[in-house]
């Protein structure tokens, strides 16, 4: 058995590719909430205690646009429902372990270090095998905080004229690029983002994200179940 | 709602969806199809975010004509298919929509 120390250095070697990524990601969380009216403090307390990069920017999305807190909360909650997945799949993993042990882990249970130590716990038994993923968690905290300070820093330097308000639309195409290739979720990409846009004005409360995102599950669950008895 | 409590809101929501399956719930209680269904989740609520970004304008108007981000997602939407590149989408986005309002 390696020791924890080993086992915590894999993950962040193994997580290191996936962090080229998240250095714009966070400069520009920290650029643009700056933007929108949060003080230097707040945009680094949001880093410190959501800890999520999708999370953070659709707060930011929402506050801009005048969301109410309660359609902000639940936007986020939503955002956030693909976490569930990842702890019910890390989950059996990490059964045996302290409750303590499960407190932290969780916190660091994001996209990047899940991908890379999902593999991980798949192939390795032993027992401090989640070490692993406090090492990728670990390793993009670090790069997260960092590069949020920075985009709090160079935000007033950097011209409104720019429009890098629209470095989010982009950030999140970014993050869809493998699924734009796959035929079911282009489908679910198309509704949801039209129930989006022409709901952006009917739709009361600013809850055009939670509406749209719904009707883009819906449209997921009737395509995947007539995939499977054709 | 001050802009400390919302954000102490956010956090603690995204915390309890990262927690909840890990300490309460065990594993068999998801089966394939739910887990299927999660699947999606990105792809059903991310375009949320993305199209009205692209499509509705300061004034919260749907704009159309004149509209430079359109053709700038579209060019970061092929760079991130044929690249799937994280960064190369981002910046190749960027560079074009400068190239539009600065140079066109």
């Amino acid at each position: 058995m390696k020791s924890n120390f080993k086992v915590f250095l894999k993950g962040i070697i193994d997580v290191s590719p996936l962090m080229i990524p998240v250095v714009p990601f966070g400069l520009i969380f920290g650029v643009l909430a700056i933007d929108v009216g949060f003080n230097p403090i707040e945009t680094m307390a949001m880093s410190l205690i959501i800890f999520g990069g999708a999370s953070q920017i659709v707060l930011l999305q929402l506050f801009s646009g005048g969301a109410s807190s309660l359609v902000i909360i639940s936007s986020v909650g939503a955002v956030n429902s693909r976490h569930l997945l990842y702890g019910a799949v890390v989950s059996e993993h990490l059964s045996d372990l302290k409750l303590i042990w499960k407190i932290i882990i969780s916190y660091f249970l994001i996209d990047q270090a899940f991908a890379i130590s999902n593999e991980y716990l798949k192939k390795n038994k032993d027992h401090n095998r989640y070490f692993h993923l406090v090492g990728g968690g670990a390793t993009c905290w670090v790069i997260w905080q960092s590069t949020t300070f920075l985009g709090i820093i160079l935000g007033a330097a950097i011209p409104e004229k720019l429009g890098l308000s629209f470095a989010v639309p982009l950030t999140f195409l970014a993050l869809l690029v493998n699924d734009f290739r796959k035929f079911i979720n282009v489908i679910v990409i198309i509704i949801s983002g039209l129930v989006a846009t022409f709901g952006y004005s009917y739709i009361p409360f600013k809850a055009y994200v939670i509406v749209a995102a719904l009707a883009g599950l819906f449209t997921a669950m009737i395509l995947t179940r007539k995939n499977k008895k054709a | 709602m001050s802009n400390w409590t919302l954000i102490l809101y956010c956090g603690l929501i995204t915390y309890l969806t990262r927690f909840s399956m890990i300490a309460l719930i065990k594993k068999e209680m998801f089966n394939d199809r739910v887990r299927e269904i999660l699947s999606f989740v990105p792809s059903a609520i991310f375009p949320a975010i993305i199209f009205p970004a692209i499509f509705i304008n300061e004034r919260g108007l749907f704009e159309i004509d004149d509209n430079p981000k359109i053709l700038a997602a579209i060019i970061a939407m092929f760079i991130g298919i044929f690249s799937r590149s994280i960064i190369a989408t981002i910046f190749s986005g960027l560079a074009s929509y400068w190239f539009l309002i600065f140079v066109v």
